[in-house]
């Protein structure tokens, strides 16, 4: 004979059913859910941050969308993403220095607005932002890089001379001209996208990329012995043998000869 | 049940009150709505910057910081502590809600919400049928979802997808292709659930519920002893299931709406024609006695 099942037993399974059917649904969601804001992740590369965004990553989880940085930005110059139209994170705010560039404005309005630190508010000097570094992409239609004198991006630049130099060699195809170099130095260059947006050629020679297209990076471990004699008056390694150094046309006497066959 | 159950709903309300009588606190809320919207728009349609930012932060007169305590908290979840003036923005907002009833927020403030009345307004008017009907709790769960999706993947995962600031930040900054959010929602409500996404799966809704669990406005069936059971409050709130513990209390249970779900929208009190519905603060459970005029009035109107 069957055991009358205790009168709570169908409650219990209920609830037990409605919450496995919850818990599911609720995983399906929020997986879909991670998937499209790990999507969101993937910046453009034309897209630029504002001065004093936090790394990608952490900026993602700072960024409100509220647009106060757009709404105190004096040139326009950011904007925030509309879905499906633009490329970041919907509703996050970015520039294009092509179409409106940063104009570094001493008094980082956009970084006062933020209301959560998305944008560092620890950032005071807008020389030390980095918004992308400019890279000089193709040295092909650069006019300068042709021997002319546009020096337009050197110009324009706001850390004239020390972000962008122009570095003059030879020209060999005139033979008798110099080439005026404009060259980026990173370590000064704030991504402001000034020399991207002047850039004469129908399309930029010179672009703003993020710093992690822009640059490459130097092993933690690498030293420079040029750096390292400098910084210590003298060769990092007391007692290193200075092997004698092999000069054309010297009395050269290999200390070891291979024995020759046949003698 | 009353043989005026058979009437459309909110026609006896409109007979005895008038049009306007019958609509006071509907159109109230579209005032409100429109009010809030409008604040943002000001600066950017004409040029006065009394509010800037959207519903997720904004900035009143300069100085008032308000923030969104969900999208702040999922950046909490997803390891980012804000700085001050976001935190004081939030902890106004969750002031102010704690009191006036979380879901204020959606009746009298979300600009999705004349979108999903107005797919449950068609709705009505073609006779669908309810569709599916996910528990309530469902949004809980959805909730606890977002969050667990901004932690996991260190975003702020919901305003991935949120309908309710993407067509805010829409009308405020530039829309691109955040009607289809808006028209899906819609076109969700209106053929595949009834108040499906405000009453059963909105999670910014179901946070403001949570918000809003001991708010001090409340609505209370205070004159409940003179319903005649028309029925039409349970067809038109939003959130139907909150009605019954007050209406349908004994001598001894209290008259008010205590659930959360409660928007607090007022809907019940403009389309109740005896008006036994009435706003009032959580401690005033007081129950009007059956008075004699009520019932010779409705004894007149019987016959």
């Amino acid at each position: 004979m069957l055991a009358t099942p205790p009168p709570r037993a169908p409650d219990r399974r209920r609830f037990l059913k409605e919450t496995a059917r919850m818990a599911g649904g609720c995983a399906v969601a929020g997986s879909a859910l991670a998937w499209l804001a790990r999507d969101a992740r993937a910046l453009p590369a034309q897209a630029l941050r504002p001065p004093g965004a936090l790394p990608e990553s952490a900026f993602l989880s700072a960024c409100i969308r509220c647009g106060l940085c757009v709404r105190d930005c004096p040139y326009d110059t950011l904007k925030l993403a509309e879905l499906g139209a633009d490329g970041p994170a919907t509703g996050t705010p970015y520039f294009t220095a092509r179409e409106v560039a940063c104009e570094m404005c001493d008094d980082i309005p956009c970084v006062a607005a933020c209301p959560t630190g998305a944008l560092d508010p620890a950032l005071d000097d807008i020389d030390d932002a980095r918004m992308g570094t400019a890279v000089l992409v193709d040295q092909e239609n650069c006019l300068n890089f042709l021997g002319l004198r546009c020096d337009v991006c050197y110009r324009v630049c706001p850390v004239i001379d020390e972000a962008i130099t122009l570095e003059m060699s030879h020209n060999t195809r005139s033979g008798h001209h110099a080439i005026f170099a404009p060259t980026v130095h990173a370590a000064r260059c704030t991504g402001c996208g000034l020399c991207e947006k002047s850039c004469v050629l129908p399309e930029a020679a010179i672009k703003v990329l993020p710093a992690r297209l822009a640059r490459g990076a130097s092993a933690d471990h690498y030293r420079k012995g040029w750096e390292e004699r400098e910084r210590n008056g003298g060769p990092v390694v007391e007692g290193i043998i200075d092997l004698p150094d092999r000069v054309p046309d010297s009395a050269f006497e290999p200390a070891f000869k291979l024995p020759e066959a046949g003698q | 049940m009353s043989e005026r159950a058979h009437l459309p709903t909110g026609q006896e309300a409109i007979r005895v009150k008038g049009w306007r009588g019958a609509h006071r606190y509907l159109l109230l809320r579209r005032l409100s709505q429109a009010f809030f919207l409008a604040l943002f728009l000001l600066g950017p349609w004409f040029g006065l910057w009394w509010v800037a930012g959207t519903l997720a932060g904004s900035r009143t007169f300069g100085l008032l910081p308000l923030t969104d305590p969900l999208v702040l908290l999922q950046g909490v979840a997803a390891g980012h502590w804000p700085e001050m003036t976001a935190l004081t923005g939030a902890l106004i907002v969750l002031a102010a809600y704690a009191l006036i009833g979380g879901r204020v927020y959606c009746s009298w403030v979300c600009p999705i919400n004349p979108v999903t009345d107005a797919a449950h307004w068609l709705h009505d008017r073609l006779g669908l049928p309810k569709g599916w009907q996910p528990k309530r709790s469902a949004r809980l769960w959805l909730l606890a979802a977002a969050l667990g999706a901004s932690a996991l993947t260190g975003t702020i995962a919901w305003e991935a997808v949120n309908p309710v600031t993407m067509l805010h930040r829409g009308l405020v900054f530039g829309m691109g292709f955040a009607w289809a959010m808006v028209a899906a929602v819609f076109v969700f409500d209106l053929l595949v659930s009834r108040h499906g996404w405000c009453g059963h799966l909105c999670p910014v809704g179901a946070f403001y519920g949570l918000v809003g669990t001991r708010s001090l406005l409340r609505v209370s069936a205070r004159n409940r002893a003179a319903c005649d059971d028309c029925m039409d409050c349970y067809a038109v709130c939003p959130e139907s299931q909150v009605i019954s513990p007050a209406l349908r209390g004994g001598p001894g249970d209290t008259p008010l709406i205590l659930s959360p779900d409660c928007t607090n929208c007022g809907r019940c009190i403009d389309v109740c024609s005896v008006d036994v519905f009435t706003f009032t603060h959580r401690f005033d459970a007081r129950v009007s006695a059956p008075p004699e005029t009520v019932n010779n009035a409705r004894s007149q109107r019987a016959a």
